[in-house]
């Protein structure tokens, strides 16, 4: 396990995406912020600026509105970066595939390092999700999903 | 080799690694205390150390319109001034003979230098938020550096001196009415000076997403959290030399306890504030330093001056 890898999974600064979302993920993703649940105890913290983000949180289909935003906001995230993809919509766009606003998921175009499914999915199953990721960072199961992207994640 | 020893008081003990230290685990004590009012466990003990290294290793972002050479110097800025002030403050409190005379007045001017340091990022990071922030922070100086200044004249006033080897050999401020009313009103003032809650316009997580900060990553945003954790340490120090002096100074247990306690308990109820009140408007601030607060400083100095 490298340096980089153990300094950024243990201090993860969340920031919170939502993009053409219905908002019911998003007061998952608020709730998962709760003192009830304190995810302070693994060091994470949320963030207003993208400049500060090591975690993207998205939620929410990605309109072709929306998407060209989530590059551009992917662009300015400094990296090393892990994203996770809150919902059905980013990784499949469930009802909205095939609508005549969305070319395509989250998924199809962005590295993302996991989905929590379910519609929407319990603050318990985000925390989850992200704790995992943690876990087979750390066990060098995985790597950050942003290395898969050429150039070094970015898009432009 | 007495420059050397020197070097090695500012890099190492009592300046920059010191300080750095003691001030991230004063930062943890901070978050520690917030989850504790929130009823949450918190975070783990090291986990500021984490966050300084995980911004270590972090991409540094430039903005592309922004003044790069000024928006990377002006977190540094901050910084060297915070080892300097914490040198020649632990230096004096270690052994007052070593202090130099307007020592008191150079340390006022090195406290003022981190809010400068945001205040040029900010605005060299050539960002809408950041700017607002910046001019936030200009703001909230020109109000809480007034009565900052006038509450630590009460203790210059009854000792008569501007160094503060001589502070630290005189009996304690807080003994008399008016260092009780100076120390408040400098405690109110540090409040503002460390940019925490009500006085925390410069950052507002809310409506500005961290305002003046807003366009930092990586190492620069790393020293300047650095900066704030020192300063967060410092401050009370400071407080605690200008107005326990002598109790302090004497170099015994019971000072040291005296010392240690006063120190923890500015902390705690500066965290305790902090959580339990909400924003005010900048023009709100600027008001209450300028009038009720500099209204009780210069009471206390009247009182300092026909020796109460």
């Amino acid at each position: 396990m490298s340096f980089a890898i153990q300094a950024l999974t243990r201090s993860l600064n969340v920031f919170h995406l939502a993009g053409s979302a219905c908002n019911n993920c998003d007061i998952e993703i608020l709730d998962a912020l709760t003192p009830k649940y304190d995810i302070e105890r693994f060091g994470m913290t949320l963030v207003g600026s993208i400049r500060h983000a090591d975690l993207i949180l998205l939620s929410g289909v990605f309109n072709k509105k929306a998407a060209e935003r989530l590059k551009i906001l992917y662009d300015q995230a400094p990296k090393p970066i892990l994203v996770i993809a809150v919902g059905g919509c980013p990784a499949t766009g469930i009802i909205f595939r095939g609508s005549y606003n969305c070319d395509a998921p989250p998924s199809d175009y962005l590295p993302i390092d996991a989905f929590v499914p379910g519609c929407p999915p319990k603050p318990e199953a985000i925390i989850s999700g992200v704790i995992k990721v943690i876990g087979r960072l750390r066990s060098g199961e995985a790597r950050p999903a942003y290395e898969n992207l050429a150039s070094g994640g970015h898009y432009r | 080799m007495s420059d050397v020893w020197t070097i090695t008081q500012f890099l190492v003990f009592p300046g920059l690694v010191f300080t750095a230290a003691a001030g991230l685990l004063t930062s943890w004590l901070d978050r520690k205390v917030t989850a504790w009012v929130q009823m949450r466990v918190g975070p783990p003990l090291a986990q500021p150390f984490y966050d300084i290294a995980k911004l270590m290793i972090k991409e540094t972002c430039v903005p592309a319109n922004g003044s790069i050479g000024l928006f990377l110097f002006a977190p540094l800025l901050g910084f060297a001034a915070m080892a300097l002030a914490s040198t020649i403050l632990w230096r004096a409190l270690i052994d007052p003979e070593t202090a130099f005379v307007g020592d008191l007045i150079v340390l006022l001017y090195l406290l003022a230098m981190p809010a400068l340091g945001v205040i040029l990022g900010s605005f060299a990071s050539r960002n809408p938020l950041a700017s607002l922030g910046g001019s936030r922070e200009v703001k909230l100086m020109i109000a809480y550096e007034l009565p900052l200044v006038l509450a630590v004249i009460v203790p210059v006033i009854q000792v008569g001196s501007i160094r503060l080897g001589d502070i630290l050999a005189a009996p304690a401020a807080v003994a008399s009415p008016s260092g009780v009313l100076a120390l408040l009103v400098a405690a109110t003032c540090m409040q503002a000076k460390l940019s925490s809650v009500p006085f925390d316009m410069p950052e507002a997580e809310t409506e500005l997403s961290g305002g003046a900060y807003i366009e930092y990553s990586g190492p620069p945003l790393a020293m300047f959290k650095l900066t704030r954790a020192m300063m967060l340490f410092t401050m009370p120090v400071f407080l605690v030399v200008v107005f326990l002096g002598g109790t302090v100074g004497s170099g015994t247990w019971e000072s040291a306890a005296a010392g240690v306690g006063t120190w923890l308990l500015l902390i705690v109820l500066m965290v305790v504030i902090r959580n339990t009140t909400p924003r005010v408007r900048i023009d709100q601030a600027v008001r209450f330093f300028w009038g009720p607060v500099t209204l009780v400083a210069l009471v206390a100095a009247g009182l300092a001056w026909i020796g109460w």
